[in-house]
């Protein structure tokens, strides 16, 4: 579900690229910036849901502050995605809601 | 768990920051520098070291002389842990952090840098996709050299909102409008603060030039606007504002939103030491000596984190702060000699803040909402109508805000919403900021995985 990009990133000739996965989705992207900044230059509009609501929510401050780029990371959900740099291979899907505790995982571990 | 020692520990490697850790390593001392990024040089000397040079020429050159500083430190043999969420931090100098794992460091002296946020800016539509702040809009132009798609529309009032767009205009952006909210009437309350600022010629003098540049470049200003309000169910459509007596729509799909910043205090907030209201900033200052130390602490203060000060003056409270901690430490014998040159810098580079903050100092409608339905804590979606009410039912301050409708609870632990909340209380409440106080900051500052506290001392997590 892509939307016309807020930002792009005038591409360098010759710059090295990863590829990541929103929602399934791939995009090409820069290597060595921010996630929310691949996914703002790749078409992503909406980062999370509030937890109220259930409102869009997109980044705001772009600096670790304000937590509205919050998405999940490879399985880890409530990363700031401003504060990630993208690797290659990287899948991230949008947070609905609040973030679930998973804890089937753990308890598989204790038993 | 590893755990190190330091004669100084440096949170934060912005500016402050770095001339701080190089002027300990002159004086001999051992440095460790913790940052939530990557690389070092803040959010004013990002990605500083790896920056293009076409992306120089774009950010102009108070930008591109943080070079010198990151060089400087990469030289200065301090020891740098970049990528590091600090999360704890006690009165005598222990850092709890994670870094690939958890790590604490103990430092004979910690000095915080953790620089500044920029300030919210509550008004009706600010939660929707498609607005953001414009220092965050210059952290995608920095970090990833990314520029809006489209026409863009700018908003609020200070010197970053006028630095972005001349960088925009070098940068072949079209910006649809610009919207000033400067106050008319702050003019002529900073005439008198004027004389004082030509200490501070230059800044004065790039400061017009930006503005000319504006003029020149036919971006559409229009000022003294008031009232703003991003209209848009799903993402921002719209822009809304009252100028010269009439209301005026212009379609927005990008809004970046800017009025000044405000210290980032979460840090040494969260050591219960105390903070005082900056009655001219209108934010939350820490409390300390000429220095920089927080009361009899291990703590220092420099920088933006201290007091709204500018790039060049948080360097020289950062050496200054260096100094003192030196003499602690008898690695000098000569304090007001070294810091003698450097004060005079220190008053040259603050001549101009008193004339910066009278005119620029933001609306109280755009501070405190008047609108019921602002959004005033993004995180848990708490209203301005709400807080209100709380205060109706006896609500005295923030950390009751907490009690009545998790106002402040969610993942941004009040960094957002504080200023504002102290602000609105106080007003409904008619005393003064520092009564009505700030949220309880308590550790962790930063949200951080179970697993990373629970690994087993001496064993990778």
């Amino acid at each position: 579900m892509a939307t016309e990009p807020y930002f792009v990133i005038p591409a360098k000739p010759g710059s090295s690229t990863v590829t990541i996965t929103f929602e399934g989705r791939k995009i090409v992207v820069p290597a060595g910036i921010s996630v929310a900044a691949a996914l703002l230059a790749g078409g992503v509009g909406v980062f999370r849901t509030s937890i109220v609501s259930a409102a869009p929510r997109a980044p705001f401050c772009m600096m670790g502050v304000c937590f509205e780029c919050l998405v999940e990371i490879d399985g880890i959900s409530g990363r700031q995605s401003c504060m990630v740099p993208v690797t290659d291979g990287m899948a991230i899907r949008r947070q609905e809601g609040s973030s679930a505790l998973d804890v089937s995982e753990g308890a598989k571990d204790d038993v | 768990m590893t755990s190190e020692t330091a004669d100084l520990v440096v949170i934060g490697a912005g500016p402050a920051g770095l001339a701080a850790a190089c002027e300990a390593r002159e004086l001999g001392m051992s440095v460790v520098v913790l940052d939530e990024q990557t690389a070092p040089g803040g959010q004013i000397y990002r990605n500083i070291e790896s920056v293009t040079d076409d992306r120089q020429d774009v950010l102009g050159p108070d930008y591109v002389a943080g070079q010198e500083l990151a060089a400087a430190f990469r030289r200065s043999g301090a020891e740098h842990c970049g990528g590091a969420t600090v999360w704890n931090l006690t009165t005598d100098g222990v850092v709890d952090y994670i870094a690939d794992g958890p790590k604490t460091v103990s430092g004979k002296y910690v000095l915080l840098a953790s620089g500044a946020m920029e300030r919210p800016f509550p008004i009706k539509g600010w939660t929707l996709p498609g607005v953001m702040g414009a220092g965050a809009a210059q952290v995608l132009l920095k970090g990833a050299g990314a520029v809006p798609a489209g026409p863009v529309t700018m908003v609020g009032s200070g010197p970053l909102l006028y630095l972005l767009a001349w960088q925009y205009m070098r940068a072949g952006v079209r910006i649809a409008v610009v919207v000033d909210t400067t106050p008319m009437t702050n003019y002529l309350r900073a005439v008198p603060k004027l004389p004082g600022a030509l200490a501070g010629w230059p800044d004065l003098s790039k400061g017009l030039k930006l503005l000319g540049a504006l003029r020149k470049g036919g971006v559409k200003v229009y000022r003294d606007a008031r009232e703003v309000a991003i209209e848009g169910r799903d993402a921002a459509q719209a822009v809304t504002f009252r100028h010269r007596g009439g209301r005026i729509e212009l379609p927005a799909r990008l809004v970046l939103l800017h009025q000044g910043v405000v210290p980032n205090v979460q840090l040494s907030m969260s050591t219960g030491l105390d903070h005082s209201w900056d009655a001219a900033q209108h934010c939350w200052t820490p409390v300390t000596d000429e220095w920089g130390r927080m009361a009899t602490s291990s703590l220092y203060v420099a920088g933006d984190s201290r007091g709204i000060s500018g790039a060049l003056a948080s360097a020289v409270q950062g050496r200054l702060a260096a100094l003192s901690i030196g003499q602690q430490l008898e690695k000098l014998s000569d304090l007001q000699t070294r810091a003698a040159p450097l004060r005079r810098q220190l008053k040259r580079y603050m001549a101009i803040r008193p004339f910066l903050d009278t005119l620029y100092c933001p609306r109280e409608i755009h501070r405190v909402p008047t609108d019921d339905d602002v959004m005033v804590c993004r995180c848990e979606e708490v209203t301005a109508g709400q807080i209100r009410g709380y205060v109706k039912l006896g609500c005295l301050g923030p950390n009751q805000t907490k009690a009545f409708g998790r106002c402040g609870m969610g993942p941004c632990q009040g960094r957002f919403c504080g200023v504002t909340v102290t602000e609105l209380i106080a007003k409904e409440r008619k005393v003064d900021c520092a009564e009505v106080g700030h949220y309880r900051i308590r550790p962790p500052i930063k949200p951080i995985l179970l697993r990373d506290l629970s690994a087993p001392k001496d064993e990778e997590p």
